[in-house]
């Protein structure tokens, strides 16, 4: 029987809080691919979604990183690890799989957060720019990244939430952190500690979630914002998870921009 | 001076097909006067504008800045020497009004502290309120940005301006003042201006010299803001410039010495059997200077002249003013008599229409005279002696 | 595309499965989150409440959510029921801010005229600014369809039966090509709940149709 009592019992254990099955050693873990997943996804997401955005060419590639959003992530995983365990030993057998199908889900809301964002630029002030003798890169990086930089933290939260929700998943194909306990949990019929695992799990994209909300106060212009400055909030730029109304409404012409939180 | 010599513009239609969207056009905007392109939307003027500092580039002809030819320069360069100001400003929303105004003088490596200094100076100098330079765009009105966007071009003072339809976006009274400050800071700098407008009232109030385009991007008449009015060169430039330019055209009329007529004033405080005595049915009061304040009716006033009792609807005329401004002063006065006054303000006298009128006549007759006397001349030459 | 063939019925069952456990919740976020984004567009301060409220609760993990739910409401951890309130539940979190949206890009001069014609606050919610937000609540809805499909799959993990399952089972079988038939057969639902929203809003919008 689940209460209270025994999730609080679960929790004030010391032998939760210890060894590889501890509670921070699964958390970090989480933090672990969660950070190196984002890592490569950025690296991976942005130069093309600002280049995209930047030169208004190739812009299929975002709305089919955005169809691509369609394809259920349990199957994206099993079938990614199915293809690629074999050709790793070792515990890479696991990792890379998991890892792989991470970034190629948090692709999409980034791509598309660049993208939109730098799309959104008031064309004349791009054209200022441009008019008053800045380069190619001189615009992309003093007016047109700056100004996408809601957009673009946006994208930045979906994606984040997207990878942490679906590293918990990827623990039926073996990868470790908090996904552990719910899988683990589920194989051993021990329902409190499958709550327990879950609680964590939400309360660790529930801190990130924040601490990217408080990321945006300081990475945003207040001309932007509009916060603490009494700007009219004409211009303010919102994009939730699922993306600002007229963001889902011009992308879901071609397809969906909401993330899933899988 | 910027040249443009037999310059053309094509577009591609998408269908293989090309639309020209600026014709062999050939223009001299001499240095230190503002020349004006005017003309209906879509007649190219974004586009030859544009082509100046190589936004866009020519099909083919040659466009040259003090005789160099814009597109041997290097791009940055090119840009970096002419301000460009557009019409809903551009300002960058993410800085403040200080950052956007330092902009250009940044990118050409002036030190953080001096284009500070420089740009609070030309923020002031735009009649914008010091305080404003702290702020975002967001936070101002669109006046306010026009200004900045002014200012932002003027950072690092570049000799040529390309201004493109700056002050269509915002509202007639605002306009109005831009436009007036516009010709006062153009006054004190002196710069080399194209300004694009599709408003023939904004191309003869800011014009030095005017060019009419027409659709398709050829030029229909270049002349100055008075020539344009007096003598459009066909029916597509009569038309575009509009009803009332017999009237508008007086503007550029300065009025000649004219027998103003002494009238008996009054003052705030005057008393009613005062204003009587006067015995005309309208009389002007004026305030502690001499300066005209408005018509009293005389029937009117019991007791005292009060402030309320005053009309204002006529206008002020200024004796070193246009025909236009006179004639104006005698029809809007509800007494029928203009009110002039002198360089400083002070009540000159006043003026009928019926006395312009003449005036306006005369002149029609001197300048039909003069132009007989040069077209004679002319003949007088092609004729083999 | 031989072992497709043979499992048709099962696919179909599962499909139907997946169906209702996916469709039924957007229905229900609907019905909840209209009145919701009604109220956000009344006041600022509802608007933050409401949409900080349903944002938090889009980020709790779906696997998360299917686990706690039970014990928060004494269902049972097999109980189908479980998926559909967490499915609603996202579906509100993502419609509100929609129908939100939706509402408050309505035309001023529109809903001025609306006013001035004597409507009342009700009135005009039905009869001008709702029928008005409908391509935006559509494209908000399409956005939640396809989510809700690839997430209901999850939920093959604690052994609730739909399309999920053949990516669970192929993969616990090593057999990839149920794996496969599984990915290919929740897509073409998305596609079929795609569609069919498409279609209900043109339907429902025929002055969008009248030539530009
Ligand atoms: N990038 C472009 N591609 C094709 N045609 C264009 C382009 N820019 C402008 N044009 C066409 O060129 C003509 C002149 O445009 P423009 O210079 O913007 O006119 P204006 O500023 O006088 O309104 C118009 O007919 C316009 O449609
Ligand atoms: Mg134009």
């Amino acid at each position: 029987m689940i209460t209270f009592a025994t999730v609080w019992a679960w929790f004030t254990d010391p032998a939760n809080w210890q060894g590889a099955d501890g509670v921070p050693t699964r958390m970090l873990e989480h933090l672990k691919f969660t950070g190196i997943t984002l890592a490569i996804a950025l690296v991976i997401a942005v130069p093309i979604g600002a280049w995209v955005g930047h030169s208004g060419r190739m812009r299929w590639l975002v709305t089919g990183a955005n169809a691509a959003r369609a394809i259920p992530t349990l199957g994206l995983l099993f079938a990614v690890s199915m293809l690629v365990s074999p050709l790793f030993t070792s515990s890479l057998a696991f990792t890379v799989p998991s890892i792989a199908v991470l970034v190629l889900l948090a692709i999409p809301p980034l791509l598309s957060g660049t993208y939109s964002g730098i799309e959104s630029v008031d064309p004349a002030a791009r054209d200022a720019a441009r008019g008053m003798g800045m380069s190619d890169w001189e615009v992309l990086t003093r007016v047109e990244l700056p100004c996408a930089m809601p957009l673009f933290l946006s994208g930045l939260r979906s994606a984040t939430l997207q990878v942490i929700a679906t590293a918990t998943i990827a623990a039926s194909i073996s990868l470790g952190g908090l996904g552990r306990y719910l899988i683990d949990g589920l194989a051993s019929q021990d329902y409190v500690q499958m709550v327990a695992g879950s609680i964590l799990v939400a309360l660790l994209a529930l801190v990130a979630d924040l601490v990217l909300a408080l990321l945006e106060r300081f990475a945003v212009s207040p001309g932007i914002s509009g916060r603490g400055q009494g700007v009219a909030r004409r211009r303010r730029l919102r994009f939730g998870r699922g993306g600002d109304a007229a963001a889902s409404v011009k992308n879901s012409t071609d397809a969906p921009l909401g993330a899933d939180p899988a | 001076m910027i040249r443009f010599e037999g310059v053309t513009k094509k577009y591609g239609d998408g269908s293989g097909g090309e639309s020209i969207a600026v014709n062999n056009f050939s223009l001299e905007a001499p240095t230190g006067r503002i020349t004006v392109l005017v003309g209906p939307s879509g007649c190219g003027k974004t586009t030859t504008l544009r082509m100046v500092n190589r936004m866009i580039d020519p099909t083919s002809g040659v466009i040259t800045i003090d005789d160099r030819n814009t597109a041997d320069l290097p791009l940055a360069e090119l840009r970096r020497g002419i301000g460009y100001v557009i019409q809903h400003a551009g300002l960058f929303p993410h800085r403040t009004v200080l950052d956007n105004v330092t902009t250009v003088p940044r990118l050409l490596g002036t030190d953080k502290k001096t284009a500070r200094l420089r740009a609070m100076e030309l923020i002031e100098r735009v009649g914008l309120d010091p305080d404003l330079a702290k702020r975002y765009p967001a936070q101002l009105s669109g006046g306010q940005q026009q200004r900045v966007g002014v200012a932002r071009a003027l950072a690092a003072d570049p000799p040529v301006m390309l201004m493109d339809e700056p002050f269509s976006a915002v509202d007639p009274v605002v306009r109005e003042q831009l436009q007036n400050e516009f010709l006062r800071l153009q006054s004190e700098l002196g710069k080399t201006i194209l300004f694009v407008t599709h408003d023939i009232d904004e191309a003869v109030k800011l014009g030095d010299q005017v060019a009419v385009l027409r659709v398709g991007g050829t030029l229909a008449q270049l002349a100055t803001p008075a020539q344009l009015l007096a003598d459009p060169v066909d029916d597509f430039v009569a038309g575009f410039v509009g009803r009332d330019r017999g009237y508008r055209a007086l503007q550029f009329a300065e009025a000649p010495e004219l027998e103003l007529t002494n009238e008996p004033t009054v003052t705030i405080g005057t008393s009613a059997s005062e204003v009587r005595a006067v015995g005309q049915p309208w009389v002007l009061c004026v305030g502690d200077d001499g300066e005209p304040m408005g018509w009293v009716r005389a029937g009117a006033v019991s007791g005292e002249v009060t402030r309320d009792l005053l009309q204002r609807g006529g206008t002020v005329a200024s004796t070193a003013g246009s025909l236009r401004a006179l004639l104006d002063a005698a029809l809007s006065s509800p007494s029928g008599r203009g009110v002039v006054a002198d360089a400083d303000g002070r009540f000159a006298g006043t003026i009928r229409a019926s006395e312009v009128v003449p005036v306006i006549e005369a002149r029609q007759q001197s300048v039909a005279e003069r132009e007989d006397a040069a077209a004679s001349a002319l003949q007088g030459e092609a004729t083999p002696a | 595309m031989t072992w497709a063939l043979d499992h048709l019925d099962q696919i179909f069952t599962l499909a139907g499965q997946h169906a209702w456990l996916a469709g039924l919740p957007l229905l229900i976020g609907l019905v909840i989150s209209v009145p919701l984004g009604w109220l956000a567009t009344r006041k600022a301060w509802l608007r933050t409440g409401l949409l900080t409220v349903t944002g938090l609760l889009y980020t709790i993990p779906s696997l998360a959510l299917f686990i706690l739910l039970p014990p928060l409401l004494g269902t049972k951890v097999l109980d189908p029921a479980n998926v559909i309130i967490a499915m609603s539940i996202y579906t509100i979190a993502l419609l509100t801010r929609t129908v939100a949206d939706g509402l408050s890009a309505v035309d001023t001069s529109t809903r001025q005229a609306a006013v001035a014609m004597g409507y009342s606050t009700f009135g005009r919610f039905r009869a001008v600014d709702l029928p008005l937000a409908i391509p935006v609540v559509a494209a908000g809805l399409r956005v939640a369809a396809v989510s809700n499909v690839s997430i209901v799959s999850v939920a093959s993990l604690i052994g609730i039966s739909q399309l999920g399952y053949f990516l669970t089972d192929g993969y616990a079988r090593s057999f990839p090509t149920e794996v496969w038939v599984g990915i290919v057969a929740c897509l073409l639902l998305a596609l079929v709940f795609d569609l069919v929203i498409q279609l209900l809003a043109r339907v429902l919008t025929p002055w969008t149709r009248v030539a530009a």
